[in-house]
């Protein structure tokens, strides 16, 4: 009998796993691809639309264009997984049975998490450049701002691309230099984590970027609420659960993230965040043999990164096919995440990492690579040349040349004394 | 590696405080380890959140952070950090005698 392959999501990790396994697997194996809508939005250009450097409508293209021929999609909402019986539940009552489950549905923006956020009570001044609408209206809100104090706000982790808030602050930076109007702007990045970023060695160069930007760095602040709005006399502010306060005129915020709303009504498949266990090196759930998890949707000690869903990708797809050719699955995944900074000025800065190995400087992929840990034009041309490599290499389950899924370790300057 | 003294055994902490051998820890250390967290006395509360953080570490090796606490202690984030000010994974952990939680990434 045909085996069936249903895979969850039709974004970075959905569409390259599934046209990956139609170039690896027989043609008898059929490969469904399910999602909600027909909108494959490229999330790093989100960050640029804000600053009127990307046409949001330029970032988005087609899910099942991006698919293989010989490979199904599904455009219907998913309700549950019954991890029992093997079944997808579609919204609408369809039922998809599966031999092989491959879950790529990503994160989920939770802004009602936090009070103020969401709903009646969000005030005017608050704005996010993680979705598509939000990134939009934020355009609008930055265009508008002649000067006063901005914060960028991390919520709490786990998040998307955990560069990218700090990315929005070095712009931000660079764009009010542009308009002339940086001295009445004040900049302040408030973070839940004890630095600028999660490993010691990067969170120096970033803390120390920062700085050299005029950039206030508020650490350790776990927002409990936003408040404020007309009538409140101690102004537009964020609110820590322990009683600190950083006041605003425009917070650009990043809400709390979770997994897909599916997995919290699909009993015993997601963690209390609505991430899926799985195991680090093979990709393979811990919740069941036959579900495999790719991307944002995996509770790994990772980045939440479409670098780490690519690299992903490679082991995750081999260890499928041993998985239906009942072979040993393969623990070749390394933790590998490899992100562009950009840091304004048509500059950026580029890291390299995995789960044992911080980000430090050296060249990448090799001694006459992109330069690492450090500032250079030739960073910020890589970010913006990916998009290309997106739709064309990466979504296409191409290796791209010289660049593999196990993070290199030559050209790399290990520190003297380590952190760890 | 420092030894402290709680409850009148010697252990081993790490230069954080945190226990490196949760198997050394008893629960009559907790209100010892707490004091010098600031933490004046243990309530019904703080024990809930004791027990629940060393159920967690005991299944999955690492503590809670502060927001998956909040989702299944019982407990609500804001009562958490009434019971343990600042920090309240990184301090329930430190009283629990678990390792410092592992951050996200």
């Amino acid at each position: 009998m045909s085996e069936r392959i249903v895979i969850l999501g039709g974004g970075t990790g959905g569409t390259l796993s599934a046209n990956r396994l139609r170039g690896m697997l027989d043609d008898d194996v059929e490969i469904t691809v399910v999602d909600h809508d027909d909108d494959h939005v490229y999330q790093p250009g989100l960050l640029f639309v804000p600053f009127g450097l990307a046409r949001p409508e330029s970032l988005v293209r087609s899910r099942p264009r991006q698919l293989h021929a010989g490979i199904d999609y599904r455009r219907r909402g998913v309700e549950r997984v019954d991890i029992n019986k093997d079944q997808v539940h579609l919204e609408g009552g369809a039922v998809l049975p599966y031999d092989l489950l491959v879950i790529a549905t990503g994160a989920r923006l939770l802004p009602e998490e936090t009070e103020g956020l969401a709903g009646p009570g969000r005030l005017p001044t608050v704005h996010t450049f993680y979705e598509y609408e939000g990134a939009e209206a934020l355009a609008g809100a930055l265009a508008a701002f002649d000067g006063g104090r901005l914060v960028v706000d991390v919520v709490d982790m786990p998040i998307k691309c955990p560069v990218a808030p700090l990315e929005f602050c070095f712009l931000a930076d660079w764009y009010f230099r542009e308009r002339g109007i940086r001295d009445a702007v004040s900049l302040t990045f408030v973070t839940p984590l004890d630095a600028a970023f999660t490993k010691p060695v990067a969170a120096r160069a970033l803390a120390g970027l920062l700085a050299e930007k005029g950039i206030e760095l508020v650490t350790e602040f776990n927002t409990g609420s936003v408040e404020g709005g007309d009538g409140d006399d101690a102004g537009d502010r964020l609110v820590s659960f322990d009683g600190r306060e950083v006041p605003f005129d425009l917070a650009v915020m990043v809400p709390l993230h979770g997994g897909a709303a599916y997995v919290d009504a699909s009993a015993g498949l997601g963690d209390e965040l609505g991430f899926i266990p799985t195991d680090p090196h093979t990709l393979q759930s811990t919740v069941r043999p036959n579900i495999f998890v790719i991307g944002d949707a995996a509770a790994i000690p990772t980045s939440k990164a479409g670098s780490v869903t690519h690299f992903e990708g490679e082991i995750l797809t081999r260890n499928v096919a041993r998985f239906l050719a009942g072979e040993e699955l393969e623990p070749g995944f390394d933790g590998h995440a490899n992100c562009f900074i950009e840091t304004g000025f048509h500059k950026a800065l580029l890291i390299d990492f995995n789960y044992d190995t911080e980000p430090l400087p050296g060249r990448f992929p090799a001694g006459v690579g992109l330069p690492l840990l450090r500032e250079s034009r030739l960073n910020h041309l890589g970010k913006r040349m990916f998009a290309w490599l997106y739709w064309h290499i990466l979504l296409p389950g191409r290796d791209i040349p010289g660049v593999a899924a196990a993070m290199p370790h030559a050209s790399k300057h290990v520190p003297a004394t380590t952190d760890h | 590696m420092p030894t402290v003294t709680y409850a009148g055994t010697q252990v081993l902490v790490n230069e954080e405080g945190f226990f490196t051998d949760p198997e050394q820890w008893r629960e009559e250390m907790a209100p010892e380890i707490a004091r010098e967290a600031g933490i004046p006395a243990l309530t019904e509360q703080h024990w809930q959140v004791i027990k629940h953080v060393r159920h967690e570490y005991e299944l999955r090796g690492t503590g809670p952070t502060v927001r998956a606490l909040g989702k299944t202690s019982g407990v609500s984030v804001k009562e958490l950090y009434e019971l343990f000010p600042k920090g309240p994974a990184k301090l329930a952990a430190k009283t629990a005698g678990i390792p410092k939680p592992r951050g996200c990434i």
